[in-house]
């Protein structure tokens, strides 16, 4: 029901919503939850574990039973609290875990089980037999069990991600909050104010203690005037991280239609000088038998409902509390017109002076109402009661919001004045609480804790800061007598978002679970969406008084963030599509694409898989016939992937030798050396050759898979242990765009493009050369075991200079080849890559052992001499040859012919496989136990997954032109 | 000359305006880094005629890293002096310019870019999202070092951080 | 988290790869019996408290740091470049 000319809506904008398919209107500014108690709403969900009907207990984030589904589809969301989702034309929300309707929910015989369903129960039920429980009881307790539905389609929707920097981040805009924002911002410093809400001004907004609008809408007027502030209003602080991060998530468009481009959320990573947590505090319920009625709802909620969005919760009220500060609420709501029954009040010596009836030492035992309240009772001290009463208000007091200064493992001291928990300075280095969270909760004490930890954090920060004049406000103190759960027979309910009753906890506490970290995982308490924001307190009371402990012993559970929930979607902000990894392009890419090349990742790269040609249907097709004509006639690929490094400095050979297993200091001038890089234990870190173009200056090459990885060893080993030597080196692999050429008229292709004649140039050769009058660099090394040329020009040259090559192979009858021909060629000759060089390794193993030099040290070179890292129990390096024309795969394991197949026999395992159209046969690449020793003898090769057995032969690695021949040609 | 076309990371993309910010793919001309070998900083300094200090820009000199500098343009003779690595055609540059450059780019990068604390001739190694980069503060936005290979992402990036920003003031 | 690179300035973790304990730069000479191998390469304390551990600042300058830091508190104490580093190599 709204009241007339209260809150802060827009009455001239009405807003039209559905919530479970029916209408409804409410205005600009409402809440859901207060749009849906206007149009006399009550019951809006139902509970966890029994399907109880439930309403709306909070006004805030915090809400334990008001949560709805919005949207549909993909962008649809489970779980989003009625009481933070704003109303916007075309909402859409639907109430959650009932079937097949809200109010007729068949699962609601649940609530009749409930004897059976305390705590512990699934695991003392559902035991045995074991078999049952994936099959049978775990999809029945899902089904039953649960809040809202996870969409099955892919999220669609964007999010977003920012960072943001300040000298003082204020959490929360509450009277601490602004006055501390107001104070720092005065004096010069950098402010972000962060607020969950909407609207800035936290209690303030909803007409608690004395200061009124007008002080907010001007300290907020002088706040958006200053160039030095920042006000993120709908931004929740969510995390208290290292050297003052803090993580934020702001609801960017969730609170309007969806727009194109338009994010739901952003999630913030705000990096402060100093923090003040002013997030103020929450009031707590009280646990009697069914105090979870639709109807039930904390006092300084319907405070806010009335002043906010005028509107009230019933119109038979009752209070039910335990202090002075929850009367305000009965107060306004009687000065708003609306009849307030009595107040009951559980202190024997608090006043009875009010508008309405005032009962003492009062104990509500019971409720009444299927899906609302209609009656309360139990008893006062003149006697039993029974009030008939549509909306009882309940106040237990106030847990000051503690939970960031908590996140990073520091624990909250009791203070016993005010029954609650409060964070001590330093938990979070550079924060520091104010106000109600800090336990200081008069609007007066507020706004001086605010000012005062604004001045402190600026005098951290070296500066300093006026004291403000602060305005005069409600002081009054807060008297309250600790209540936590009244007895009874029936069920009291703790944390109403998972269904943890009084009897839960004692039950737990009972069976031995009595610390409070076990009672939370035994009865789920504090374990649903609210995190026990609700229950967490009452229930760790009701623990220490049923283990006889106070509650400072024991304590409280563990506070992490994110301290509301955070969407995976917001997390993952910008990493939906092409966000994910960057994509790197060759300059040959769009060529390729040209041709018809379908594109593979290779780490960030794409390259082309094979080029088909018209009449081939399957990728062997255009595969076989590219090794072919690479192997008869001439083949080109880019191969700019590979990494180059350029090192120069009178002290570079020095740094190769260091870093190299082989020598380098014999290289000539204008010659190519192939290179093996250890890593300090020993193991094969990468390989790769490495040209001399000048006295002093050397180009490395890595493979595409390590360039990465050897960058960031080189600059280790140069800047750990020889940071004075001559030398310097950087990253070229972007600077050249590089292109094999390969095969016996490669040496004519070239001849017909490059400026000037080649005739004369060796194997392992480089040379500065010319090509179309762009200079370039030649390198005689081939990968695919032809005679092969690699050229390299400056990038912006490579899309032309491959189309040339192209075309002038193609009229030698040669082709461009792809990734996959490209593979079949180097296992043919048995080069290794990276499918080999996995990190277990060694020189030994490939047979390379020898390139260890004896005369030099190298990194590696002491560990890779280890006892195990050689001999024969090592697996090495061997080629396979399948006995039977069969499909073998990588990843098989080998066994001896004769063996069980048993992980306890096994000899070695396949890691490259191919088709050799040159052999007409499957080949492999394997590393077996004393291989080297077992060439001609017979393994099996046997794959579990793919269900091949096949025996083979093992031979050297190098399956083609082992004399290297054709590489030399 | 050269018979073979030259092409830029991005060649042939229109700039792209939203909400008075736009991005470009910019021509840098020559990039050479200049690696300075241990003890001969003083002698550099002196041919260069000036090395900035880290994060900075001097000139026609970008600082990239450690006693290292990239050169925009023509560099002297420093032979026996620093390594000089020619890098022209290596990075891709992109200039970001307008009222919501800083906002845009405070998406993608872990960096502090507001004038205040990113004035002209700031500079730094820092990450585009997940790429290696080199910013540089202009007059009026930003110019941007991308390893050429990855410009289209770079370019996919900052363009979806525009247009969400330009949705959120729709939306206000 | 963030750390200071000495040379770019305090900067997101995101920055930095990880390499592990301190230990890694102090290599044995050539001919080191194996043992003092295995010291640098495998032995670590793993200490509740002040530690000393290699970081990469791997998107910016990339300098190698050493950086002493407080596993408990995670306070970060110290930042230093490894090439200038106090008794470094030559």
């Amino acid at each position: 029901m709204r009241i007339a000319g209260k809150g802060l809506i827009d009455r001239t904008k009405p807003v039209s919503f559905t919530f479970d398919g029916k209408s409804y209107f409410g205005f600009a500014g409402d809440t859901l939850a207060s749009a849906l108690m206007a149009n006399g709403v009550r019951l809006v969900g139902r509970s966890f574990k029994y399907h109880r009907p439930r309403g709306i207990l909070t006004a805030g984030p915090e809400e334990p039973n008001a949560m709805v589904e919005v949207r549909d589809g993909a962008s649809q969301s489970p779980n989003t609290r009625a009481t933070v989702q704003e109303i916007y034309d075309g909402l859409a929300a639907q109430s959650q875990n009932r079937w097949p309707s809200l109010r007729y929910d068949l699962l609601s015989v649940n609530d009749l089980a409930a004897p059976f369903l305390s705590a512990g129960f699934y695991y003392k039920t559902f035991m045995w037999p074991r078999a049952f429980w994936e099959g049978l009881y775990e999809p029945l307790i899902r089904r039953a069990a649960g809040l809202g539905r996870l969409k099955p389609q892919n999220e669609t929707a964007s999010y977003e991600k920012a960072f943001a920097f300040c000298d003082l981040l204020v959490i929360g805009s509450g009277p601490a909050g602004l006055m501390a924002a107001l104070t720092a911002a005065r004096a010069g410093a950098d402010v972000i104010l962060a607020e969950q809400d909407s609207l800035m001004g936290g209690r303030l907004l909803s007409g608690a203690g004395t200061l009124g609008m007008p002080w907010v809408d001007a300290t907020l007027a002088e706040l958006r005037g200053l160039p030095n502030v920042r006000l993120m209003a709908r931004t929740t602080v969510v995390g208290a991280y290292d050297q003052g991060t803090y993580a934020a998530l702001e609801r960017v468009g969730l609170h309007v239609p969806a727009a194109p481009h338009l994010p739901r959320e952003c999630f913030w990573r705000i990096v402060a000088g100093q923090a003040i947590l002013a997030t103020g505090a929450l009031e707590r319920p009280i646990a009697f038998d069914n105090n979870d009625r639709p109807g039930i709802m904390l006092a300084s909620a319907a405070l806010t409902y009335l002043n906010r969005f005028g509107v009230v919760p019933g119109q038979k009220i009752t209070l039910f509390a335990n202090n002075d500060h929850a009367r305000q609420a009965v107060r306004q709501l009687m000065a708003a017109g609306v009849q307030v029954v009595a107040i009951l009040d559980s202190r024997a010596d608090a006043s009875t002076v009010e508008e309405c009836p005032v009962y003492l030492s009062a104990a509500v035992t019971d409720t009444q109402g299927r899906h609302g309240l209609t009656q309360i009772s139990g008893t006062h001290a003149g006697g039993a009661f029974k009030i008939d009463t549509d909306c009882l208000l309940m106040s237990g007091g106030w847990n000051p919001l503690v939970n960031i200064a908590c996140h990073q493992n520091a624990r909250p001291i009791w203070r016993e004045d005010i029954a609650a928990f409060v964070p001590q300075p330093g938990m979070v280095p550079g924060l520091a609480a104010a106000g109600s969270a800090n336990g200081a909760f008069s609007t007066q004490a507020a706004l001086r804790e605010g000012a005062d930890a604004a001045i402190a954090a600026l005098t951290e920060l070296g500066r300093s800061a006026a004291a403000p004049d602060l305005p005069q406000a409600e002081d009054a103190p807060y008297r309250l007598q600790a209540l936590w759960a009244l007895p009874g027979k029936g069920r009291a309910w703790l944390d109403f978002a998972n269904d943890v009753t009084v009897k839960d906890v004692k039950l737990a506490a009972q069976e031995g679970y009595t610390s409070v970290e076990h009672m939370k995982r035994y009865t789920t308490q504090g374990m649903a969406p609210d995190q026990g924001k609700n229950s967490n307190v009452s229930a760790l009371a009701v623990l220490a008084d049923a283990t006889g402990r106070g509650i400072a012993e024991t304590g409280t559970t563990t506070f992490r963030a994110p301290f509301t929930p955070v969407s995976i979607g917001a997390l993952g902000a910008g990493g939906q599509g092409a966000g994910f990894a960057p994509q790197r392009y060759m300059t040959s890419d769009q060529a390729s694409r040209d041709r018809g090349a379908p594109m593979v990742e290779a780490g960030l790269w794409y390259r082309p898989s094979y080029f088909p040609k018209p009449g081939e249907t399957t990728w062997r097709q255009s595969c076989d016939r590219e090794v072919l004509t690479v192997r008869s006639t001439v083949g080109v690929a880019d191969v700019s992937t590979l990494g180059k490094i350029d090192i120069q400095g009178p002290d570079a050979v020095r740094f190769l030798d260091f870093v190299y297993t082989n020598t380098f200091s014999t290289l000539p001038v204008g010659r190519v050396r192939y290179g093996l890089m250890l890593r300090e234990d020993g193991f094969v870190l990468d390989d790769g050759t490495t040209a001399r173009l000048g006295d002093t200056h050397y180009l490395m090459t890595t493979t595409t898979a390590a360039a990465g990885q050897v960058m960031r060893h080189l600059d280790f080993v140069h800047q750990a242990y020889c940071p004075k030597w001559q030398v310097r080196f950087i990253s070229v692999t972007e600077s050249w765009a590089q292109f094999a050429v390969a095969g016996p008229l490669a040496k004519m292709l070239l001849n017909a493009l490059l400026d000037q004649r080649i005739d004369d140039f060796p194997f392992m050769t480089y040379g500065e050369v010319s090509v179309e009058g762009v200079k370039a660099r030649l390198f005689r090394i081939s990968f695919s075991g032809e005679e092969g040329y690699e050229i390299a020009v400056p990038t912006a040259y490579g899309e032309a200079l491959f189309r040339d090559l192209l075309a002038k192979a193609e009229t030698l009858g040669g082709c461009a080849y792809g990734m996959e021909a490209l593979n079949v060629m180097r296992i043919e000759k048995g080069f290794i890559t990276h499918a080999e060089i996995h990190g277990r390794i060694t020189a030994f193993d490939i047979g390379m052992a020898k390139m260890v030099a004896s005369k030099k040290d190298c990194i590696g070179k002491a560990a890779s001499q280890r006892p195990g890292l050689i001999g024969p129990e090592r697996e090495q390096l061997v080629g396979l040859r399948p006995i039977t024309q069969t499909e073998i795969g990588a990843g098989a394991h080998l066994f001896n012919p004769g063996d069980k197949a048993e992980r306890v026999n096994d000899q070695g395992y396949v890691t490259s496989v191919c088709w050799s159209p040159v052999f007409e046969s499957y080949l492999g690449l394997a590393f077996l136990k004393d291989g080297r020793a077992r060439y001609g003898q017979r393994v099996r090769l046997i794959d579990h997954m793919r269900k091949t057995d096949v025996l083979c032969e093992v031979s050297d690695p190098v399956f083609l032109d082992p004399e290297g021949a054709k590489l030399r040609a | 000359m050269p018979n073979l076309i030259a092409k830029s990371a991005l060649f042939g993309r229109a700039p792209l305006t939203l909400s008075g910010t736009t991005l470009a793919e910019a021509q840098v001309g020559t990039l050479t880094s200049v690696a300075v070998f241990p003890g001969k900083l003083t002698k550099v300094k002196k041919t260069l005629g000036g090395f900035p200090a880290p994060n900075t820009v001097a000139g026609n000199l970008i600082w990239t890293g450690p006693e290292q500098v990239f050169v925009l343009g023509p560099v002297p003779d420093l032979t026996g002096l620093a390594a000089v690595t020619d890098q022209s055609g290596g990075w891709a540059a992109l200039r970001l310019s307008g009222p919501m450059a800083a906002d845009a780019l405070m998406r993608l990068y872990p960096l502090d870019l507001r004038a205040a604390h990113f004035p002209k001739d700031t500079c730094a190694r820092a990450p585009l999202g997940h790429m290696q980069s080199i910013l540089i503060a202009e007059e009026a936005g930003f110019l941007i070092l991308i390893f050429r290979s990855m410009a289209r992402t770079a370019w996919h990036e900052i363009e979806t951080a525009l247009h969400a920003l330009t949705a959120r003031t729709a939306a206000i | 988290m963030r750390l200071t690179c000495p040379l770019c300035g305090t900067r997101d973790r995101r920055e930095f790869y990880y390499s592990g304990s301190e230990d890694y730069l102090n290599r044995p000479a050539e001919g080191a019996p194996i043992e003092a191998w295995d010291d640098m390469l495998h032995l670590r304390t793993n200490p509740a408290g002040v530690t000393k551990d290699l970081w990469y600042h791997e998107t910016g300058c990339g300098s190698w740091l050493l950086v002493t830091r407080n596993t408990i508190t995670h306070a970060v104490l110290a930042t230093e470049l490894v090439a200038a580093r106090k008794g470094g190599a030559a």
